[in-house]
């Protein structure tokens, strides 16, 4: 999708779904799913949603993402318009969403 | 047509590979893979050449990675590689292993056992050992509870022998439904005078099975080096004539059910290092009774390094090669089944496990 998702498209305007939510992705998550890209459009109610619609866009993301408990992985960060969320976090209509890697390593 | 060997190497920064021709002489190394997630074991299916690599990443959890052309392409899943809801989530695979019906294996932290019948792509948990009576009473070991080895018997599909840090050594005989501990004559130093040989709770560091048709195991233990010539029913220290009780890997002759190698370190609280800083591994021929250094073409003096668990292997060619891969990035090689050896890769990230694979080309 990458720069296309910044675009309004003429075919999402005229529709009557509400504006597309806006994810931004971390490289390193992008670099284990072929064709998988950093800035990506879709329609969620809630982080939970978002992650299907990821998995179903990229299979095996959510796990990348998500563990069983279920719960965002402890060292995923997830900012839903500026604000850290949760699974149940809701999306408004064109929320901005961060998905970022918590400082690690060695 | 001609054999090529390699070595399948785990490091705390990715998977490599090592090639070589029959001669063993001039490695090409290949890596670091699996985008440097930490590795904890890099294995191969023997009848189709298929690595496998598990491991888990801080941010992004467990997976098994798999690459069908020995390392220039890779694919990752862990698909059903988790507990129920609501349990303390896989953090990492530590041990893999492929059966010859086809099957797969993964032992995880904390600790459980899964199992694949498509080549990794997916996985079903094998709760029969999480129902295991003792399961709400095993401890973690220094490393986390984590399932390390992880041993199939080629005779029988059906019978698989685990250990756990450090819950000990357990086995089932009917493909993982049900299990029973494996401990009988290890020692738990640690526990109070009068208890050191529980049924269960031994910090077990490595478990291999001796070649052959036999049910004979080896295991070093934090506490000794053992053998059991029964299938893990009883063990018996072969630890006199070792220089320490004290080390992590084991690695089984591919032929000599008597043979074994062992890296003795200086004890479990003076460091966890080569003993005076001299690198030896420690060779038996007779099943444990006595024991050779070997130590030609290895550092010594200045040699503060360990080697850990899954670190040690050996490869089926003739006379048979011995591996093994330090926590200072290491790895070691010898083609004479240790009289001599040559550092073939110096400088690699901590390395977690060391495997081999012969093929035909």
């Amino acid at each position: 999708m990458g720069e296309d998702a910044l675009r309004e498209r003429p075919d999402e305007a005229s529709a009557t779904l509400p504006a597309p939510v806006l994810v931004r992705l971390p490289a390193h998550l992008i670099v284990l799913f072929p064709g998988a890209e950093r800035l990506v459009s879709l329609h969620a109610g809630c982080v939970a949603d978002m992650m299907d619609e990821l998995d179903a866009r990229w299979p095996g993301m959510r796990e990348r993402l998500c563990d069983e408990t279920p719960a965002i992985r402890r060292h995923i960060n997830v900012f839903v318009d500026g604000r850290r969320a949760r699974l149940s976090t809701p999306l408004a209509p064109g929320a901005d969403v961060f998905v970022i890697t918590a400082i690690s390593g060695g | 047509m001609g054999k090529q060997v390699f070595l399948l190497v785990g490091t705390r920064k990715g998977a490599f590979i090592l090639a070589s021709d029959a001669s063993r002489r001039s490695w090409e190394v290949r890596g670091p893979f699996c985008e440097t997630w930490p590795t904890n074991h890099v294995v191969a299916d023997p009848a189709s050449g298929t690595v496998y690599a598990g491991g888990g990443n801080e941010w992004f959890g467990p997976a098994v990675w798999k690459s069908t052309d020995f390392g220039l392409s890779w694919t990752h899943s862990s698909q059903g590689l988790a507990y129920e809801a609501g349990q303390q989530p896989v953090k990492a695979v530590w041990s893999l292993a492929a059966g010859e019906d086809g099957s797969l294996y993964a032992g995880v932290e904390p600790a459980g056992l899964f199992r694949s019948t498509d080549g990794g792509e997916s996985w079903t948990h094998v709760d029969g050992l999480q129902k295991h009576p003792t399961r709400p009473e095993w401890n973690p070991g220094g490393a986390g509870l984590i399932l390390h080895s992880l041993v199939l018997d080629p005779a029988d599909r059906n019978r698989i022998w685990v250990g756990i840090s450090a819950a000990g050594v357990f086995a089932t005989e009917n493909g993982g439904e049900s299990w029973e501990t494996r401990n009988r004559g290890t020692r738990a130093d640690y526990m109070p005078e009068g208890q050191n040989y529980p049924e269960f709770g031994q910090c077990v560091h490595c478990l291999v099975k001796a070649p052959g048709e036999g049910t004979r195991l080896y295991q070093q233990n934090h506490c000794g080096m053992y053998r059991s010539d029964d299938g893990g029913r009883r063990w018996e220290s072969i630890e006199t004539g070792l220089p320490s009780s004290f080390g992590f890997p084991a690695a089984a002759h591919p032929r000599d059910p008597d043979s074994l190698y062992l890296i003795p370190l200086n004890g479990d609280i003076k460091g966890r290092f080569m003993p005076e800083g001299n690198t030896a591994v420690w060779r038996t021929r007779d099943a444990g009774r006595s024991w050779q250094a070997l130590r030609a073409g290895l550092p010594q003096g200045g040699a503060y390094f360990n080697v850990l668990r899954q670190a040690m292997a050996t490869d089926t060619m003739e006379p048979a090669g011995v591996y093994f891969g330090t926590n200072a990035g290491g790895l070691y090689a010898s083609i004479d089944e240790g009289e001599s050896w040559d550092c073939v890769a110096p400088h690699l990230p901590t390395i977690t496990s060391v495997e081999t694979l012969v093929i035909e080309r």
